[in-house]
């Protein structure tokens, strides 16, 4: 028996084992020197990050977690850098869901990133969980007019009239955007449909890499922001990541007496190359500060990333061999294929 | 009657989900249609159960093959049930401390949550990763470049599966960025690919869809498509 007829009766335990091999080594590889693969980002992932960017601090942000347990590896991460940048900005977050279970995805998220991170944001006054309701897109079209009506009282039985950043909220309309992390019905396509659409409000989607083809159609007019699979989320994440550490820097470099323009400018530069911010607290710029406001500086600009907003780069170097180990099994297969057909021609 | 009454209700409520479309002084009559609907979705979740429960309980009583899964499937639901809908190991709310019935069902460390935590979640996380495994060995068996079309498809795949990971700028980084073949770089070339011939195919599936769903809803109006009710007709 030759090589092509030993491929060609190939166990399919053996494609398992090296797909789990492909998953399984750059998980521990991650794991242990925590190292990630550089993003860059697409411009619909920066989108989504201007939309939410550009609105004022105290926005009304309507965060759809419509996803299960089952798609929370990719909307996951989605998840927590939606939170983190409208909790770094100052937003009003209010969370739904359309998915029975997307009531415990706001839980998991709003506890790892509020609860660890935003620990000063009040409940009621600047993020509510409003819990699932069931009806699908029947509860987009009510609530696009009338929200008290299906939405009486929070998640946890409170009404909403006792609920401090509730007031002057009657319907979708009194939002400033709608951000939706979604992984099938109903999700993405009845919040176009039904709600940014009609409203016309600006809208930014999280979803699974199944569903991103048939959301690409909706941008950029009634999607500004799309966010397709892992990929999207690592994007995504690498841009917020930045940007928070470039905030907390010019906060930084304010304090020590630093002001505009130049203070943006080194923020940008150390976000960049966190290893800058020491040498230029060296050198006659940075005179005016004080050595507690450089050792300051430069514990935020070195400081490690916590790895609850670095999943999405970590899971894209599992995906990128799995990727090479799919593209490795087409070709193989089909040369299997033609040399098979070759054989049997000549024969 | 058991037909007559569900065409007249589909007709009147289809009519007026219309009409409150079109005009804004009978924007209400569609508010009060969707409530109704949002009833009826909840109501569903209980026929869902007794749907459940009526197939699982029929099997189980004629030994059909595979009824001790129907035994599992009917113990983890009757305990899941249980637990969620009589609050088990729920501590009442601090505020209401005199109602045992009070507290939070999905707070940390009760049952409800354990159930969620430690069984359902990792459950449909388990399933959905393994279609990879699958997947892999559908791309060794049956992805061939048997034709022009498929071979298209491949080249297709080939670059969405490098431009979407690290591989795809590795390959292309050195094509200027800047440059006028930039566009070339896979990363770009799988971006384009989704942007322009993703969206202009999918467009035109979505416009053939609608459509569709229009003429199709048309039909359910009029009582000339009758099948939503069942029973063959």
């Amino acid at each position: 028996m030759n090589l092509i007829d030993r491929m060609a009766n190939l166990d399919r335990r053996w494609i398992f084992l090296m797909m789990g091999l492909a998953v399984g080594i750059p998980i521990i590889v991650i794991g242990i020197t925590g190292k990630t693969l550089p993003e860059e980002p697409t411009p619909l992932a920066q989108a989504a990050f201007d939309v939410l960017d550009d609105l004022d601090p105290g926005s009304r942000i309507l965060m759809a977690w419509d996803f299960d347990p089952a798609s929370e590896g990719e909307l996951g991460p989605m998840a927590t850098s939606f939170i983190r940048q409208c909790a770094q900005k100052g937003h009003r977050m209010y969370f739904i869901a359309l998915w029975p279970v997307g009531a415990q995805m706001i839980r998991s998220s709003t506890s790892r990133v509020i609860g660890g991170y935003y620990p000063d944001l009040v409940y009621g006054k600047d993020w509510v969980d409003l819990g699932f309701k069931a009806g699908n897109e029947a509860v987009i079209k009510t609530i696009v007019t009338d929200f008290d009506q299906y939405f009486p009282t929070d998640a946890r039985g409170t009404s909403v009239d006792a609920i401090p950043m509730m007031e002057g909220i009657s319907s979708l309309a009194d939002f400033d955007a709608l951000v939706n992390a979604s992984a099938g019905y109903p999700g993405s396509k009845e919040w176009v449909l039904y709600a940014a659409t009609p409203l016309k409000k600006p809208l930014v989607i999280g979803c699974t890499g199944v569903q991103a083809p048939q959301m690409y159609p909706y941008v950029p007019n009634q999607v500004q922001g799309l966010l397709g699979a892992i990929k999207g989320a690592a994007e995504y994440e690498s841009i917020v990541n930045k940007w928070v550490r470039s905030e907390q820097l010019l906060d930084a470099l304010e304090s020590g007496g630093i002001t505009e323009p130049a203070s943006s400018e080194l923020a940008a530069r150390f976000a960049a190359n966190p290893t800058e911010a020491s040498t230029w607290t060296t050198e006659a710029a940075a005179a005016a500060m004080s050595p507690e406001a450089k050792t300051k500086l430069i514990e935020i600009a070195s400081a490690p990333i916590p790895g609850i907003f670095l999943e999405a780069q970590r899971r894209m170097g599992p995906q990128l061999v799995a990727h090479l180990l799919m593209i490795g099994l087409i070709i193989a297969g089909n040369i299997v294929f033609f040399a098979t057909r070759r054989r049997g021609g000549s024969q | 009657m058991k037909r007559i009454v569900p065409l007249w209700i589909t007709a009147i409520v289809g009519l007026v989900l219309i009409v409150s479309n079109f005009l804004p002084g009978t924007r209400s009559w569609g508010e009060e249609a969707t409530t109704w609907f949002g009833i009826i979705a909840a109501v569903a979740f209980v026929l869902g159960g007794g749907s459940l429960l009526k197939v699982h309980l029929k099997k189980i009583s004629d030994r059909n093959t595979g009824w001790g899964y129907s035994m599992i499937v009917l113990g983890t639901f009757t305990a899941t049930l249980a637990v969620g809908l009589f609050k088990i190991g729920v501590s009442p709310n601090p505020s209401f401390p005199d109602v045992p019935w009070s507290g939070d069902v999905q707070g940390q460390g009760t049952p409800f949550w354990w159930v969620y935590e430690y069984v359902f979640k990792p459950l449909t996380a388990t399933m959905f990763a393994m279609l990879a495994f699958y997947i892999a060995s559908a791309a060794f068996r049956a992805f061939r470049a048997k034709n022009f079309e498929a071979m298209l498809l491949l080249g297709t795949a080939f670059i969405i599966l490098l431009g979407r990971t690290f591989a795809g700028y590795f390959m292309t980084s050195w094509i200027p960025i800047d440059g006028p073949f930039s566009g070339l770089r896979l990363e770009e070339l799988s971006v384009y690919i989704m942007q322009v011939f993703n969206t202009a195919g999918n467009r035109a599936i979505i416009i053939g869809i609608a459509l569709g769903i229009a003429g199709t809803s048309l039909k359910i109006l009029m009582g000339l498509d009758r099948s939503y009710l069942g029973g063959g007709d």
